[in-house]
């Protein structure tokens, strides 16, 4: 191709070290940037205008960035890295915004209220005042001048303080009180109107200001940024700024975005754990020995049956029962297992779920034929009898009732996963359960939400029932998750 | 060899001749893969357009479109190619009653072009004309089918046993499309150039309702992609697709309305979403907004 060979190299060299830059840190982010696609990088900004930011960040995302839930990752570390590279590569189109950077002098952070520069001589309320009319009319220039005031006043950030962003975030957001705007805002929506708003209006009346309200939090958010890349330099922002992949987020601390995350993430995965499970039916070699097919191929072979027959062998379908421990202990786990039961048994005909913290109740109906998970989880918090005496969670009671009710009706076709930490609070282990279960079941497996550094310290007693498992497995983000998929057959 | 496209610019404006409107990355993607003469992999929730657009690539470059539709069982002989054997048999019997022909001269003649019967695949890299491969929903084939796509994906080329590699006369633009129901090979993924198809942004969406949908007004327009945006919002089991909303437009348009007020919403929605929960919650959501702002102006 001639339009590589003419690419003006003395340009490429400085823009390839900082490429290459990049892909560490992306790599060392986590996202998989493997050789040849770290290559087509290279190659595809060649073919673009580089003075052209937005074009410039496609083509190293459409290079470089497989997966949609890597996104957000690529675009911080992208902004970090991209943003404050000297004139030629400061690919930021809005050339007053980058005046007011080179200006932005760590030294001189302004701490007290007040003082040098545009915007700094209004009072708190005249900001506010400000903020409000910038949103009521959806003026991103000026709200974009109010972030990085906001962020100058309210941050206080510091040069060399070793505070993340979100504290900074945290700080100048409390200071904006961004709700009472909101409120504010439809108020006066309201009053505009001729007649009494319709419900409908109203709604989209509110969503245009939260829209609104969510780009002005991103400015915000983009100044701290950009603050903090001016303070420490760009590398060192990218390690802080470094978040977990969604495929590494613990279940257990999972914010209510990445719980979203997680949710669409699991469909794939039950998927596969369906297909797999299917295609070792399907692949599965032949069966037991056809006795009579086998004498009655011999008799062309006059009698010597030198064509052994075997059965086809019956596809055995699956049958699965999850033991979910909902408990206060593991409750944002519980929450991520009952999506996951939820998906798993929209893939398997034969599922089969219980919960329990120490009292155990089966809800195999509350997700059958159920369109809406939330209201299944909705039901399984509030009409589940799983509450015994106080609570608080009970393995060993739990396992009794399970075996009690349940016990007859494990099979050697039957896959059961306990979900839970093992955290009994000292009451009695009754492992006897799970030794009976396994001799019974096909298959007895444990996901433990904990880190395996937990395990057995205090009143965890997983150890106890490990013994008697197939399997013990820390299952505390979806990689281990899938991890325990693909072991699983 | 010469480009089809000569910027991203005129991307755009030629996708836009056609009644597709891109966004910048869209463009940019479409752009880069005639550069760098790579397969672009599109992946998206159903009904953002990502099969339209490939097929609207193909228009604006006057190129054919060959489409590979994947399904669970995919094989070779439906995607790469066949050997024509009801062909071949003739041919061998027409020999045989002609008497004396050698074994290894019909067999040389039976595996040749004229008894190969091209699929989808095979016909993309041997066609004169310029072409536009797109193997839609790839995620539906099991994982071991991908590899039947990798070596036409990198290398653009076919292997045929008897015949030997067929190689592209020309490179097609080649557009695979995801729903993203599994998880797509990394092998397959680091061939392609990757591209997200979410929901269009409020104004976007607008603009192609305004496009595709004529005779609507701007204000409908906007009323439309405002009350698709806050739908979209909701918790539902399947947001409403771009399709989905421009058959809303229409309809609305059909009906006479040009202020949407909260019955005519009740009324229609079963055109935006297509499950009995999801209309309950929406319409829920519609109404229920009206009681707690009843009782607020009640008590004040």
């Amino acid at each position: 191709m001639t339009s590589t060979d003419t690419a003006p190299r003395p340009q490429a060299g400085p823009l390839f070290d900082i490429l290459e830059g990049f892909v560490v840190e992306l790599r060392s982010a986590g996202l998989p940037v493997s050789l040849s696609e770290n290559i087509d990088a290279a190659e595809a900004v060649q073919h673009i205008d580089i003075e052209d930011r937005v074009a410039f960040k496609y083509a190293l995302a459409a290079t470089l960035v497989k997966n949609d839930a890597h996104w957000k990752t690529f675009e911080t570390l992208f902004e970090v890295y991209f943003s404050l590279r000297g004139p030629e590569y400061a690919l930021d189109g809005d050339a007053v915004e980058f005046d007011d950077d080179v200006d932005f002098d760590p030294g001189e952070q302004p701490q007290g209220e007040g003082g040098q520069g545009g915007g700094d001589g209004l009072s708190p309320e005249e900001l506010a005042e400000l903020l409000y009319q910038a949103l009521r009319q959806g003026d991103e220039a000026l709200m974009r001048a109010i972030a990085r005031q906001a962020v100058k006043r309210y941050a206080g950030m510091e040069p060399g303080r070793p505070v993340g962003g979100t504290y900074y975030l945290y700080r100048t957001l409390r200071n904006l009180d961004l709700d009472s705007v909101l409120e504010r805002l439809m108020d006066q929506s309201r009053s505009n109107a001729d007649q009494q708003l319709t419900p409908l209006q109203e709604r989209l009346e509110k969503d245009e200001y939260e829209d609104r309200i969510d780009k002005l939090r991103k400015e915000i958010e983009a100044e701290i940024r950009r603050r903090l890349v001016a303070d420490r330099g760009a590398e060192a922002m990218a390690k802080t700024l470094r978040k977990p992949l969604p495929e590494d987020v613990d279940f257990m601390h999972a914010s209510r975005e990445e719980m979203v995350m997680l949710r669409r993430a699991i469909y794939p995965l039950t998927r596969k754990l369906a297909v797999r499970l299917a295609r070792k039916r399907r692949h599965k070699r032949r069966g037991a020995l056809d006795f009579r097919n086998t004498v009655r191929h011999s008799l062309s072979y006059g009698g010597v049956p030198v064509e052994p027959k075997f059965r086809h062998p019956k596809p055995a379908k699956p049958e699965i029962f999850v033991i979910a421990d909902i408990s206060g202990s593991v409750a944002a786990f519980a929450r991520f297992t009952l999506h996951l039961v939820y998906a798993i048994s929209s893939q398997f005909s034969r599922v089969r779920s219980f919960v329990f913290i120490d009292g155990l109740d089966e809800v195999t109906s509350f997700f059958e034929g159920v369109e809406d998970i939330t209201e299944a989880v909705h039901r399984v918090n509030t009409e589940a009898d799983v509450v015994w005496v106080d609570g608080h969670s009970d393995y060993g009671h739990a396992l009794e009732v399970f075996w009690d009710r349940y016990g007859n009706d494990v099979g050697p076709k039957t896959t059961v996963m306990i979900l839970g930490d093992a955290r009994n609070n000292y009451h009695a282990s009754q492992a006897w359960i799970t030794k009976e279960i396994q001799r019974k079941a096909r298959k007895l497996f444990w996901l433990n939400p904990e880190p395996k550094a937990y395990w057995n310290t205090g009143d965890s007693i997983v150890g106890e029932y490990a013994s008697y498992c197939d399997g013990v497995f820390e299952v505390r983000n979806l990689r281990q998750l899938e991890r325990f998929v693909d072991n699983l057959v | 060899m010469s480009h089809r496209f000569d910027s991203i610019d005129a991307v755009s404006e030629g996708l836009r001749s056609v009644q597709y409107l891109a966004d910048h990355s869209i463009a940019g993607v479409a752009f880069l893969a005639d550069r760098l003469e790579k397969p672009v992999l599109i992946e998206g929730p159903a009904g953002t357009g990502k099969t339209q657009l490939a097929k609207s690539i193909a228009e604006m470059s006057g190129a054919r479109l060959i489409r590979l539709q994947c399904y669970e069982g995919l094989d070779e002989a439906k995607a790469l190619y066949e050997w024509n054997y009801k062909k071949q048999l003739l041919r061998i019997q027409v020999e045989s009653s002609d008497g004396d022909a050698e074994w290894t001269e019909i067999q040389d003649d039976i595996f040749s072009d004229e008894f190969l019967l091209p699929r989808p695949l095979l016909e993309a890299i041997t066609a004169d004309d310029p072409v536009v491969l797109l193997i839609d929903e790839v995620d539906r084939v099991e994982l071991e089918t991908e590899a039947l796509l990798l070596e036409i994906l990198s290398d653009y080329q076919v292997s045929i046993p008897e015949l030997g590699t067929i190689e592209a006369k020309q490179i097609p633009l080649v557009f695979l499309t995801s729903n993203n129901t599994r998880e797509l090979s990394e092998a397959l993924k680091r061939r392609c150039l990757f591209l997200h198809l979410d929901y269009p942004t409020l104004e976007r969406e607008k603009e192609i309702v305004l496009t595709k949908v004529p005779e609507i007004s701007e204000n409908l327009a906007d009323q439309v992609a405002r009350i698709v945006r806050s739908i979209r919002q909701l918790e539902l089991k399947k947001h409403p697709s771009i399709s989905e909303t421009l058959d809303w437009a229409r309809t609305l348009v059909l009906l006479g309305i040009e202020n949407i007020d909260e019955s005519d919403a009740v009324d229609t929605v079963h055109l935006l979403l297509k499950y009995r929960s999801d209309i309950e919650k929406a319409i829920k959501d519609f109404t229920a907004n009206s009681a707690a702002h009843f009782e607020a102006s009640q008590a004040s």
